[in-house]
């Protein structure tokens, strides 16, 4: 797919929602495409070196110890804590089905957000859901 | 050719087909400005027909006879340790005169089809038809995007001869390396030149990787902090129109800013897409601007099975890029042991036996560290081909040899294996790291780097044979009887 698809493609997501054309493009330039085929890892549990991915097209599972938890699909996002705090990630994130995703490395992502305030606020407001969906749970 | 060699050495049948004319149709034309990017170094304290020697020669292909390694080296004048096009054309030549491999040259891949679990090409020399088929046709030809008016942009490949850019003002579109490359070649002729792309420049030796414009390429950026000579820019393009003289650039910065540029000529240095034919339509997933296919961890493509891609295209099968760096996979230092790895899969595919050595476990911590210490598929395929020793209580302990690293990570057989990588996170000096696979679980120990690369420290042993302990035990490598 060319980059401006691509970037097209990204306008309908909420992490990139309030991007300009530009910026978009630029995210579409900064992150790389991958495919992952069915089954495959994208995360592996306890392992280093990750980075933040975004889900095109397809779905895949958040997987722990070997046990399915959740399913993200496209729009979704993952890896962004252990992006953020340094630490491997705690699932298996795994391809259900042939996945495609935007990736950035852990290393881009601090100068990534503090370039796109923006997509920080977004991606703020995810984490914060994610708080709230667990702190319902618990209680 | 590395895979048309490697396949040979395992006795696999299989049919060679190039549309060039002779070895080295690539580089009869290009690169550009007729020197390439990668060297090879020719005083490295290793002899050109070693193993260790490749760590050292980007452009040879990996031979696995003194004879067949490292002939870069016997090809260049001394001049520069970055070969010229036509010395890297001749040891092309010299590794299929003296390795003997049978290529049909002159023979072009029209078309393909499936019949039952058969593929045919089509080729100008009649049909060939195989359960397997490997492309190899390279991540070469121009792309341009389709932004309004640039047509009118010649592309890399289309630039006139260098004299008649003298004292014009030239506006290239793309900032990686063949930007740059053009960039570079015209800095003594050009007037002005403006190179412009939306995302900012990465430089490889902030990187530690092959990501970014390479060193040889970096006087632009001089020139623009120091001279004014040069503008860089990180603007999207939105126009190119022809002007009364020259042509009209409309561009916005990523800070939302319109700027124009009113220039003598324009250059789409814009990347460089796959010929995958009719591919595509036979159901092979392509991704990016370059319409790689997408590809497993044995360069098969994820949406076609029988269908695998060699040499540069090896790009579409990403691995793990741990911290981002990716494998060295677009370039002959990376893809030549990956087709090496492929041939010993399609080998096995077809039900051959690869040999796989026994070995002592007092052999195991010195093979791994002299590995991360001299192996040159470790060193060149970084957190992407790793070597890998397996224990088995009935069969003792196996040197599996060089095997992708995911595949390793991920396949249920080598629960009870270990494989070592060289790795970096971009800004440290690079480091070897162990997997070790035991009970289900996977363990990363990560080893002290070290300054002149020495990972046979008795540290490094000692540290490698903490993490080894739940496979080195003598219950466990012990060979049955």
């Amino acid at each position: 797919m060319a980059g401006q698809e691509l970037a097209d493609t990204i306008a309908g997501f909420a992490l990139f929602a309030d991007l300009t054309t530009p910026q978009r493009e630029q995210v579409v330039d900064v992150f790389s495409e991958q495919w992952f085929a069915d089954g495959e890892k994208i995360l592996r549990q306890g392992l280093s070196g990750s980075g933040l991915y975004v889900v095109l097209d397809g779905a895949a599972a958040i997987r722990i110890d070997g046990v399915d938890r959740a399913t993200l699909r496209a729009g979704d996002y993952f890896g962004e804590i252990s992006c953020l705090l340094g630490e491997a990630p705690t699932a298996d994130i795994v391809a259900l089905g042939a996945l495609r995703c935007l990736v950035l490395s852990s290393s881009q992502v601090e100068s990534f957000l503090k370039a796109n305030p923006n997509v920080m606020y977004r991606l703020l407001q995810g984490e914060a859901r994610k708080v709230r969906t667990t702190t319902k749970w618990l209680s | 050719m590395q895979l048309a060699y490697s396949l040979n050495r395992l006795g696999v049948d299989h049919a060679a087909l190039s549309a060039d004319d002779a070895p080295g149709g690539m580089f009869r034309k290009w690169p550009l400005f007729q020197r390439m990017l990668s060297w090879t170094k020719p005083y490295t304290g290793f002899q050109p027909g070693s193993r260790e020697f490749e760590r050292h020669d980007w452009n040879s292909l990996a031979g696995d006879e003194p004879a067949h390694r490292g002939l870069m080296a016997s090809v260049m004048d001394g001049t520069s340790y970055f070969p010229s096009r036509p010395e890297m054309q001749r040891g092309l030549e010299l590794f299929a005169e003296r390795t003997g491999l049978r290529i049909r040259y002159g023979c072009r891949w029209e078309a393909t089809r499936r019949e039952g679990d058969d593929f045919v090409l089509t080729t100008s020399d009649g049909e060939y038809r195989a359960a397997r088929v490997v492309f190899a046709v390279g991540v070469a030809e121009p792309w341009k995007p389709p932004t309004p008016g640039l047509e009118h942009a010649a592309q890399y490949g289309e630039l006139r001869p260098v004299e008649t850019y003298a004292d014009r003002r030239i506006f290239i579109i793309g900032k990686q390396n063949s930007g740059f490359e053009i960039a570079s070649g015209l800095l003594p002729l050009a007037r002005q030149i403006i190179l412009a792309s939306p995302s900012s420049t990465k430089l490889s030796v902030n990187t530690h990787s092959l990501v970014g414009v390479r060193a040889r390429y970096v006087q632009p950026f001089e020139d623009s902090v120091l001279a004014g000579g040069v503008v860089i820019l990180d603007a999207s393009i939105e126009e190119v129109k022809r002007a009364a003289e020259g042509f009209d650039v409309r561009v916005r910065t990523t800070d939302d800013k319109p700027l124009q540029f009113l220039v003598d000529d324009v250059v789409a240095a814009t990347g460089f897409t796959t010929p995958l034919r009719d591919l595509p339509e036979l159901g092979v997933t392509t991704f990016g601007q370059s319409g790689l296919p997408a590809q497993t961890h044995f360069w098969e493509s994820i949406s076609v099975r029988g269908i695998y891609f060699a040499g540069t295209i090896n790009q579409g099968s990403k691995g793990l890029m741990k911290h981002g760096i990716p494998s060295n996979s677009g370039a002959c230092q990376g893809y030549r042991y990956n087709a090496r790895v492929l041939a010993r899969h399609l080998a096995e595919k077809q039900g051959r036996s690869v040999q796989i050595p026994v070995i002592a476990a007092k052999e195991v911590i010195p093979l791994l560290l002299r590995e991360a210490t001299l192996g040159p598929e470790l060193w060149h395929q970084r957190s992407y081909l790793a070597r890998v020793i397996s224990f088995h209580p009935d069969r003792g302990i196996l040197d599996q040899g060089v095997l992708p690293l995911a595949h390793f990570l991920d396949d249920a057989q080598f629960d009870g294996a270990t494989a070592i990588t060289l790795e970096s996170n971009g800004k440290q000096d690079l480091y070897p790291v162990v997997y070790v696979r035991h009970a289900s679980k996977v363990h990363e120990t990560r080893l002290d780097d070290d300054p002149f690369l020495n990972f046979e420290t008795a540290k490094h042993r000692a540290d490698l044979a903490h993490a080894l302990d739940p496979l080195l035990s003598p219950s466990l490598s012990q060979p049955r009887t």
